[in-house]
């Protein structure tokens, strides 16, 4: 496969040419911030984390889905850009209900790690204070929609990975919510198998196994790329 | 099909309407109907059976006839005579009076700008052949260019290259070239490659694309088709939002007519190209008239763009190559065809050539659709064919380009009317609403209005559409009530351009549009609702 040449923050390095700008950032230590990106999942775009300049273009590319391309000159850390993901991960925090003190990730969330990183500390956004809803029908697991920022990683571990697609997305613009199967109690579902992916996989507190207190509910997504690759190695044979 | 056997069937079709003295056009499209026509059509028809004259007039159903505000609309052929707010008690006067001169009481007279100004290309037989009707579509010469291309040694590649020397840029909205699209799909690897068009037209105040869709369907099918010759594919699809249900009804008789006569299905024209048609509805969702999330709409999923490249062109259709466009665009692939690309280029301007359908409504005396040359300037449009604004007010912006476009003052209406140009002015060209406004509108709820729009239609994928939609409503409901700070105005305009630099689709991109060009236009009636901050004791 033909390897391509390029340029991050002036920095020359080279990818072929299936990889994309945010593969080739992480393997230079290039830090890009990413929320719906997880490796082993097919990228979607949707965050805009990790939108990035390039030389020649008017528009902000997502490195998470930007093919390397031969002599293309990337930004990875421009004020402006600083200034953007700010302003994402501030619309985050005020359209949801983030309260880090009583949360089951607190400390191990990945939100709220991205605000310090970034120096997200305060907003001047408008809280918007939904009322959102609780599931915790079923026994084992709970969603709580307060904390849920719609990266859509469950729906995709789930409909890519264990191929049950019981959560998908319904409703619409700030009304839109993570659902599991026709909007029925996650009790009810009958497409479930109880995996338990999708709440490894969530980046924040919105998936979690019942019975964890504050802080307790770690998160362990090292099975991915491992499940990916064995089944691509099955669907080839 | 030879040559001979085509043109016979238009012929006849020419004959036999030929042999009855008077045509009576009842407009049946959407905003007739809904003032009526149905019932005037009836009335007129019992009429003509009552005084058994139905070898010396007909009454026909045609497709709009351009000035909707004063439906219904009928015209009387070949008097060229066109009566508006047309009642059933009308009726036996509209007989009475044939051959004698027109109803004066009821006649639309046509010596104004609204009719001495534009120029149909698209519209051409709109309100001439009925839409329910493929031989009176080929009476007025339909399916012509696509027997030109697939029987006459017309090769894909020549399709192309007139298309592409035509200048014919998308009328979606976004002005992109329609020959370097096709020229892409064609050049794509050969296999299976899909023909969508939109019709999921969506912008409050526009209703052009449904008036073709309802007037002259055989026109967008025949555009299809002859794109389908000319990249290669063999499939297409009409994505037609589910509001428009006269529409749908036309457009689902019209490819079973052309089927069976032959124009669409196996072998056209006997000839070795087959492309069938179906059509695919809408659920009611403004999104899905961005490509990538129509795409996924057809192909059965939630409505939600995706980022692009990959292109359609590359992959589109369940990751097949698929060229896109609009019904517009469409509909003015036969002309191009019949008359060379350089008659269409010769309409318009250099960069934007050919014509453009507009719908016109808000504050104007004439309250319409209208096809007018690119390059015409706002003032002609508003002033002249419009008939300025009435009751005495003055105008004071016009918006152009739907939620994703802008409000243009006064002082730019000498702006000739093409991409560029209304780009520049924070506007954009969009797919053709064109809606006025008076002195008596804030500009400050327009732009509220265009931005609820955007909160109730954004798809809730990236973050910036999302959020930020919801966030400058906010900020703008506390503008209307007066209750905003310097803060509160600093904030919009930083979200402004945060949304449309970071939004995943075209919706979130330009949804700060409306906001962004009243900010530039009329800031002052935002400064005005500033409440100063209070001073501490």
């Amino acid at each position: 496969m033909p390897v391509k040449t390029f340029k991050i923050d002036g920095q020359d390095v080279s990818g072929r040419e299936d990889e994309t700008v945010l593969d080739i950032a992480r393997e230079n230590n290039v830090f890009l911030p990413t929320l719906c990106n997880i490796e082993g999942l097919k990228p979607v775009g949707a965050c805009r984390l990790c939108m990035v300049e390039v030389k020649g273009s008017n528009k902000l590319l997502p490195a998470c889905v930007t093919k390397v391309e031969e002599g293309m000159e990337v930004t990875t850390n421009s004020e402006r850009l600083q200034k953007y993901r700010r302003m994402i991960l501030e619309m985050l925090f005020v359209e949801g209900n983030h309260v880090c003190s009583v949360c089951v990730a607190n400390g191990h969330c990945e939100l709220q790690w991205l605000a310090e990183k970034l120096g997200v500390d305060h907003t001047r956004l408008n809280y918007m204070f939904p009322k959102k809803e609780i599931d915790v029908s079923h026994y084992r697991y709970a969603i709580d929609h307060n904390r849920c920022v719609l990266c859509t990683r469950c729906v995709r571990v789930c409909g890519e990975i264990e191929g049950a697609h019981t959560w998908d997305v319904s409703g619409r613009g700030i009304n839109a919510k993570v659902v599991t199967d026709l909007n029925t109690p996650w009790a009810l579902s009958e497409t479930c198998t109880e995996c338990g992916k999708c709440i490894q996989v969530c980046p924040t507190g919105a998936l979690f196994k019942k019975s964890r207190a504050v802080g307790e509910m770690t998160k362990d997504d090292h099975f991915l790329p491992y499940l990916k690759t064995m089944r691509e190695v099955d669907n080839a044979e | 099909m030879d040559r001979e056997e085509f043109e016979q069937i238009g012929q006849k079709r020419r004959e036999a309407d030929a042999a009855v003295e008077y045509h009576i056009n009842v407009c049946t499209s959407s905003g007739c109907v809904a003032s009526g026509s149905a019932a005037v059509k009836e009335s007129l028809e019992a009429e003509v059976k009552a005084r058994d004259l139905k070898h010396k007039c007909r009454v026909n159903g045609v497709g709009c006839l351009g000035l909707c505000g004063s439906g219904p609309i009928l015209s009387i052929q070949p008097e060229d005579a066109l009566y508006q707010k047309v009642k059933p008690q009308d009726s036996a006067e509209i007989v009475d009076h044939l051959g004698q001169g027109p109803v004066e009481r009821i006649e639309l007279k046509q010596d104004n700008a609204f009719f001495q100004q534009q120029q149909r290309v698209v519209l051409a037989n709109a309100g001439k052949l009925d839409p329910e009707d493929i031989e009176s579509a080929m009476a007025h010469g339909a399916y012509r260019a696509l027997y030109k291309v697939t029987t006459e040694e017309m090769y894909p590649t020549d399709v192309v290259r007139e298309i592409t020397q035509s200048g014919l840029r998308g009328r979606g909205g976004a002005g992109y070239p329609t020959g370097l699209k096709w020229a892409t799909v064609a050049k794509m690897d050969e296999g299976l490659k899909y023909i969508v068009c939109n019709g999921d037209e969506g912008d409050p105040g526009a209703f052009m694309d449904r008036s073709i869709m309802e007037s002259d369907p055989h026109r967008i099918l025949e555009g299809m088709a002859i794109a389908a010759y000319a990249v290669g594919a063999s499939e297409g699809y009409i994505y037609i939002r589910a509001e428009y249900g006269l529409g749908i009804q036309r457009l689902k008789k019209a490819i079973r007519q052309a089927e069976k006569m032959g124009c669409l299905g196996k072998n056209i024209f006997d000839s070795p190209f087959s492309f069938s048609v179906q059509l695919r509805l809408g659920a009611g969702a403004f999104v899905c008239g961005e490509e990538t999330a129509l795409i996924a709409s057809i192909e059965g999923q939630r409505g939600n763009p995706r980022p692009r490249p990959p292109y359609p062109a590359m992959s589109g259709l369940w990751g097949h190559s698929t060229l896109i466009n609009n019904v517009e665009t469409f509909a003015n692939i036969a002309p191009i065809i019949l008359n060379g690309s350089e008659w269409f280029s010769s309409m318009g301007t250099e960069k934007s050539a050919g014509t453009k359908v507009f719908a016109l409504s808000g504050k104007v005396n004439r309250v319409g659709l209208i096809e007018v040359p690119m390059g015409i300037s706002l003032r002609e449009i508003i002033e002249e064919i419009g008939g300025g604004i009435p009751d005495g007010h003055a105008f004071k912006a016009v918006q152009t380009g739907g939620p994703s476009g802008g409000c243009i003052p006064e002082e730019h209406l000498d702006t000739p009317v093409d991409y560029e140009s209304l780009r520049a002015l924070g506007s954009i060209m969009g797919s053709g609403g064109m809606v006025v406004m008076d002195d008596t509108s804030s500009m400050v709820s327009v732009a509220r209005y265009f931005m609820e729009f955007c909160m109730d239609e954004s798809c809730g994928k990236c973050i910036p559409c999302r959020v930020g939609t919801a966030q400058m409503y906010e900020l703008l409901t506390r503008f209307v009530n007066k209750e905003a700070t310097e803060a509160d105005l600093t904030l919009l305009e930083e979200l402004c351009e945060m949304v449309s630099q970071t939004s995943l689709c075209g919706l979130g991109q330009s949804a700060p549009n409306p906001v962004m060009s009243t900010l530039r236009y009329f800031r002052e009636e935002y400064l005005e609702r500033i409440t100063p901050a209070h001073e501490p004791a």
